[in-house]
């Protein structure tokens, strides 16, 4: 689904990916961990095509396509849904008009009918009950005023809507409490299947208790230092990440 | 005083008896023309007056204007640039001329099809909008015989200005220039000395006109002059909602607009004066644009209300401060608007409240956007009187930016005589940032809808004062004209 190669990115003239290799098939949860400044969010954003970001070299193929060349909104109408580490705020907007506004752009780029208000209610309340999140938060203005863990939550909401075929989900636990992590969790869980594949960027394996990785990957220096399954996690919550930089790097 | 009758019978001599001047070179011939000569002179007023078939009264009027007009010069505070106006290459007056009768829409322009499209006018309007002959189907004079039939027999009266000075002159003579004086300011003494569109509504004591008026009558006047004058009178506890203007972008040859629109509300009347403006704004480069410079005022008697609500789209230059005199105790005063600019486009707008009588209220609620290299200024004038005690303005000004080339600027003034009032000022600037944008993008969204999603949001608390139709199509309009305004 998802093919990174030996991607190469600068930010303002400095290099911040310097050869990142990635597969992501279909049905997998790869979670990618690195400290502080590692470049996770660089990593995510130039996936999603966030302009600032210069690509010096490498590959991105998503479904077979150069996914590189395409606009932001193209991208996301493919497939691809980013969770933000700090998502805007929108004031003005509410959140069921831009989720409709969203999920309708989706519907009429693949061919499908537009939902009318009243259908597109009847989904969303669905959604909602699966996270557990009021109704009352998406007649609200787009994350406006929206707690840490109120933005994150919307941000599944959204994922849940748009039922994307990727999902890079970038810090989606930093900032929630026991009950919101549970929650949410159940909401990636739920939207999980056969057919589509998360990316959880995360640092704390606790997210990873309740979404059990397929691959765990270290990210630093801005290549993928190692790779391996959730027990890797484990190791890290233990160690830290000071220990990796004494082994060999591998690919 | 004249009466209708007599009126019609009256002779250019009379009105120059009346007004104890002569005509001057040229004026018998000039009068068997269609079209005045170009320039202004008091004989092309009165060439006007006598065209109008006015009661002399009206002429009087008109050259008092006139020489007040002379001594007036035009005023220079806004923050506005424009070559100046040559006011003796105006032609002032011409009848009537049918517009060209195209056979079919394939006719017309393309681009502005395009426009009648996105806004979503139907059809049979794109034709009448446009000159193509249509079909019996859609006979708009007729649809609006009807309703003005149906309005009479209530006592509204729904006219030309120029028929109300004809067969209401008492009317017209007790109210014309009562809010808005001839010596009011410099575009308001041209328009009274020189007027010859505009509408003229009366609604009498007590009665609640039973629909919106002027939504059935877009279409008649979409073609509006160059000086316009419109005058709304609603008597005692009498009601109306009035809207003006067409989404569809309108062009003229003549560059200078200057309107005049006075509303009397007397007491307990409340009165509603929906407008939305768009002008052809010129160019991408601001050539060729419309100048709009437009006096509006309201006065309010005891318990009436006035409310304004305006969308400016249009124009290449604005000057429109919409206002209220809260004279009557309890009187209510509202403005609501959205002022757009976009390329070269200059806007100055914002209103004016004046508190005299107790325990007046006003609210102003004013939302610019400025994209591309447009400017677009509020001016508000908040004033109470010293014998206004327990009145009260809230005021909500905000600046929309989009783009890095384009400027905002926001000038309140408060005066309050009193200190048993309640002010409050609100005002912000914000800016459609990147990652608002990226944000949207990243959902499916792209950047011009994103910004027309934005901006919509942004002016809700306006267009939920405007009547459901009318505020669908404003928000298309508003869409239209920021198109091209990203990346
Ligand atoms: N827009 C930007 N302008 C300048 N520098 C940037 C920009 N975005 C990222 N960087 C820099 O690139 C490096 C990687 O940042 P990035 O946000 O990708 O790290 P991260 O791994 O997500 O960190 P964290 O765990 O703190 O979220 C940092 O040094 C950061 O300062
Ligand atoms: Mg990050």
């Amino acid at each position: 689904m998802l093919k990174i190669k030996a991607l190469t990115v600068n930010v303002e003239g400095k290099p911040v990916l310097n050869g990142v290799n990635l597969n992501v098939n279909p049905g997998e949860v790869h979670a990618i961990m690195g400290p502080n400044g590692s470049g996770k969010s660089t990593l995510s954003n130039v996936l999603a095509g966030k302009s600032e970001y210069q690509v010096i070299s490498g590959k991105v193929q998503f479904s077979g396509n150069d996914f590189l060349t395409l606009s932001p909104e193209e991208r996301a109408l493919q497939g691809l849904f980013l969770g933000f580490q700090y998502p805007v705020e929108i004031p003005g907007v509410s959140t069921e008009n831009f989720l409709r506004t969203a999920l309708n752009e989706k519907l009429k780029y693949e061919g499908k009918e537009e939902l009318d208000a009243f259908d597109f209610q009847q989904l969303l309340s669905e959604k909602l009950q699966q996270i557990n999140m009021d109704k009352s938060m998406t007649d609200r203005s787009l994350n406006q005023g929206f707690s840490g863990g109120e933005k994150k939550r919307n941000e599944i909401l959204q994922m849940l809507v748009l039922d994307p075929k990727l999902t890079v989900l970038d810090e989606i636990d930093s900032g929630l409490d026991i009950d919101a992590l549970k929650q949410i969790s159940l909401g990636i869980n739920q939207y999980k299947s056969e057919k589509n594949a998360v990316i959880l960027v995360t640092h704390y394996q606790r997210l990873l208790n309740y979404i059990t990785p397929d691959f765990v990957h270290v990210l630093m220096n801005g290549r993928i230092v190692m790779s391996g399954d959730y027990t890797l996690a484990q190791q890290l919550e233990e160690k830290g990440y000071e220990w990796i930089q004494a082994e060999p790097a591998v690919a | 005083m004249l009466t209708p009758d007599s009126q019609s019978k009256t002779s250019s001599k009379d009105i120059a008896s009346i007004t104890g001047t002569e005509y001057k070179y040229g004026f018998e011939t000039v009068i068997e023309t269609d079209d005045a000569p170009r320039g202004l002179n008091e004989d092309i007023i009165r060439f006007i007056s006598l065209k109008k078939k006015e009661p002399a009264f009206m002429l009087e009027w008109r050259l008092k204007a006139y020489r007040n007009w002379l001594k007036m010069s035009e005023p220079t505070w806004a923050s506005v640039n424009f070559n100046p106006i040559d006011y003796q290459d105006i032609i002032y007056y011409s009848a009537p001329r049918k517009k060209p009768v195209l056979k079919s829409l394939d006719e017309v322009d393309p681009e502005i099809l395009k426009t009648f499209n996105k806004l979503g006018i139907p059809l049979s309007e794109q034709k009448l909008l446009s000159g193509v002959a249509v079909d019996a189907v859609f006979d708009s004079i007729s649809v609006a015989t009807t309703y003005k039939d149906k309005l009479a027999k209530i006592g509204i009266i729904f006219c030309s200005i120029t028929e109300a000075i004809q067969k209401h002159p008492e009317l017209v003579q007790k109210y014309l220039g009562s809010v808005v004086g001839y010596k009011d300011n410099f575009y308001a003494a041209l328009n009274s000395a020189v007027f010859t569109d505009g509408s003229f509504c009366y609604i009498p004591k007590g009665v609640k006109c039973p629909m919106d008026l002027s939504t059935y009558f877009r279409i008649n006047n979409a073609d509006t002059g160059q000086f316009e004058r419109t005058l709304i009178i609603a008597e005692e506890g009498a009601q109306v909602n009035y809207l003006e203007g067409c989404t569809a972008p309108q062009r003229d040859n003549n560059q200078l607009h200057a309107a005049v629109v006075e509303i009397v509300a007397l007491d307990s009347a409340d009165v509603k004066y929906s407008t939305v403006q768009n002008w052809y704004a010129g160019d991408k480069n601001g050539v060729g644009g419309i100048y709009n410079f437009v006096t509006k005022r309201g006065l309010a008697h005891t318990n009436a209300k006035i409310s304004w609500t305006q969308i400016e789209t249009g124009s290449a230059i604005t000057w429109k401060y919409p206002s209220v005199i809260l004279k009557g105790d309890n009187s209510k005063g509202e403005f609501y608007s959205v002022a757009v600019t976009n390329n070269h486009q200059q806007a100055d707008t914002g209103t004016k409240m004046i508190h005299i009588g107790k325990n007046t209220h006003s609210k102003i609620i004013s939302k610019g956007i400025s994209a591309g290299k447009s400017s677009n200024a509020y001016r508000g004038m908040v004033k109470i009187d010293k014998k206004a005690t327990g009145s009260r303005n809230y005021t909500q000004c905000d600046s929309l930016l989009i783009g890095k080339e384009c400027a905002a600027h926001t000038f309140p003034v408060i005066e309050a005589k009193n200190n048993i009032t309640q002010i409050e000022h609100e005002a912000t600037t914000s800016k459609i940032s990147e990652d608002q944008l990226f944000y949207c993008q990243q959902r499916g969204i792209n950047e011009e809808d994103a910004v027309a999603m934005i901006v919509n949001g942004y002016c809700k608390e306006v267009f939920k004062e405007l009547p459901m139709e009318f505020a669908v199509e404003a928000q298309r309009l508003l869409d239209i004209s920021l198109e091209g305004s990203v990346g």
